[in-house]
């Protein structure tokens, strides 16, 4: 495969696709880890006034029975009222689409947001249920024996690596 | 079942909670930081999480407490759990039989968990056994409480509550006071403090509630046996205090309930010997006036009541790791 655009490029433009359609209103949650990054410089390139908030989705993954989230969870912390709310979550790698459905399930575990819709910044394909994103910063076909994982090293910046398993 | 810990399978997860001894350390620390988060889902909109969706738990209470199974109770709805209470009066005649034929018929109705307390130590060790015995591992056993020998989750939840208010284990000195000899709380704390690496342990009580050879009961070269209150107390940061067992009592071990409460019970004016910033903790439930005097039980330095909070927590801490592994 190619390697994928740099990770502040694709923050760029995810960004400008955003822009036009977020308001002052709307909020960001980022999947823990990789997601919580990339909320936090959107936030900030969007000037978005709201608190943004982070869901860990341990509690809703589909393969706890199979060991699945050994770690067990972090608190999801949404300073904010769920109920109502326009709200943006936020991912690097969008595979399967089990993540996302495990961060819907926990977000409404707080209330019932007005809309969802979902930014990230791969697309890597290998979806196993009906799930897209709303903005992507590019898509990629990756062999399902390789992983793209997203690093933030200790100046703050943010690169993928690919993972053969 | 094999040299290995009875409670962890072939790659060091744990299956079983049977008692705090012999638990790694690593075990102990990931049921803490695992519970952490839980204690969260109480102030959310659905109080529910589905890692136990499916599951059937059973609280299987051969001796009667309400609060114990209550709380169980709690953690399995908590976690999305099918829970089945069963409160089954033990006929001392037939109870080793019974107790496995229960379990037979328990297990035919797809358990998924057991959740154990029984006056006779090492009943939930013996259920396990007779699981793994029979080809039923998958089955988990959570020892509630059994005779003198091991109250596991309350141990834990204690565990919790220090290192919410003291964080570091490592540089507190605790004193557990009271009736140790008749205390399966007593156990579990102890053997807990020693792994976490507590460096003073003291035990505090009079000669006839401490069991013999008590310094020896764990791995641990700073347990200090104090039969003088005010010994015990001196500079402590942790006051663990124990409920004076009087349905457990054979025998005249004590004077009388008054007398003990002059020699031991935790006043104002003894809890005064302990550092200003101790916390004082009581696992329920409480006799006041005989080993604790209201004014500390409802006072600013006791943590009773987020014990029991974290209890919750803790619990399906537990739970939600069993039935991952």
């Amino acid at each position: 495969m190619t390697t994928p655009t740099s990770a502040s490029e694709l923050l760029k433009r995810l960004a400008d696709a955003m822009r036009p359609q977020v308001t002052a209103a709307t909020v960001l949650v980022g999947i823990h880890t990789g997601g919580v990054w990339i909320a936090e410089r959107l936030h900030q390139m969007l000037r978005l006034e709201a608190r943004m908030g982070s869901i860990d989705v341990s509690y809703h993954r589909d393969d706890h029975h199979l060991g699945g989230g050994k770690s067990g969870g972090r608190a999801s912390q949404l300073p904010f009222d769920v109920e109502g709310a326009h709200v943006v979550i936020v991912d690097d790698v969008l595979a399967t689409g089990r993540t996302i459905r495990a961060a819907m399930n926990e977000l409404f575990d707080y209330g019932r947001p007005a809309r969802i819709d979902l930014a990230v910044l791969i697309d890597r394909g290998g979806r196993e249920l009906p799930i897209a994103a709303t903005w992507c910063g590019e898509t990629v076909r990756l062999p399902a024996s390789q992983t793209l994982e997203l690093a933030r090293n200790d100046k703050g910046e943010l690169d993928f690596r690919v993972i053969e398993k | 079942m094999s040299a290995r810990n009875p409670q962890l399978n072939a790659n060091g997860e744990l299956i079983h909670l049977i008692t705090l001894e012999g638990l790694p350390r690593e075990i102990i620390i990931g049921i803490l930081d695992r519970a952490a988060p839980f204690t969260e889902i109480a102030e959310r909109e659905v109080k529910k999480v589905p890692l136990l969706r499916g599951k059937s738990v059973f609280n299987l209470f051969f001796e009667n407490s309400t609060r114990t199974r209550t709380t169980f109770e709690i953690a399995a709805k908590r976690l999305s759990a099918d829970v089945i209470n069963l409160n089954i009066n033990t006929s001392s005649t037939t109870k080793g039989e019974t107790l496995l034929d229960t379990v037979d018929n328990l297990a035919a109705m797809q358990a998924d968990m057991f959740v154990v307390r029984h006056a006779s130590s090492g009943a939930p060790y013996l259920i396990a056994q007779h699981l793994a015995a029979t080809g039923r591992e998958h089955i988990h056993v959570v020892n509630a409480g059994d005779g003198r020998h091991a109250h596991p989750t309350q141990g834990l939840l204690d565990m919790y509550t220090v290192r919410h208010y003291k964080r570091d284990f490592t540089r507190l000195t605790v004193a557990v006071v009271g009736d140790v000899l008749h205390s399966r709380v007593a156990r579990s704390q102890l053997h807990a403090l020693a792994t976490l690496g507590v460096p003073e342990i003291r035990v505090v009580g009079p000669k006839t509630l401490l069991p013999t050879g008590v310094e020896q009961m764990v791995n641990h070269d700073r347990l200090r046996v104090c039969h003088d209150l005010r010994d015990g107390l001196k500079g402590a940061d942790v006051v663990m205090m124990l409920r004076l067992q009087n349905e457990r009592m054979n025998g005249a071990l004590l004077p009388s309930p008054q007398e003990y409460f002059k020699s031991y019970g935790l006043t104002p004016a003894m809890l005064a010997l302990a550092k200003p910033d101790a916390i004082v903790m009581h696992p329920g439930p409480m006799n006041r006036g005989v080993e604790i005097d209201s004014a500390v039980a409802d006072g600013r330095q006791a943590v009773i009541l987020p014990q029991v909070t974290f209890g919750i927590a803790v619990r399906m801490a537990v739970m939600s790791m069993l039935a991952g592994n």
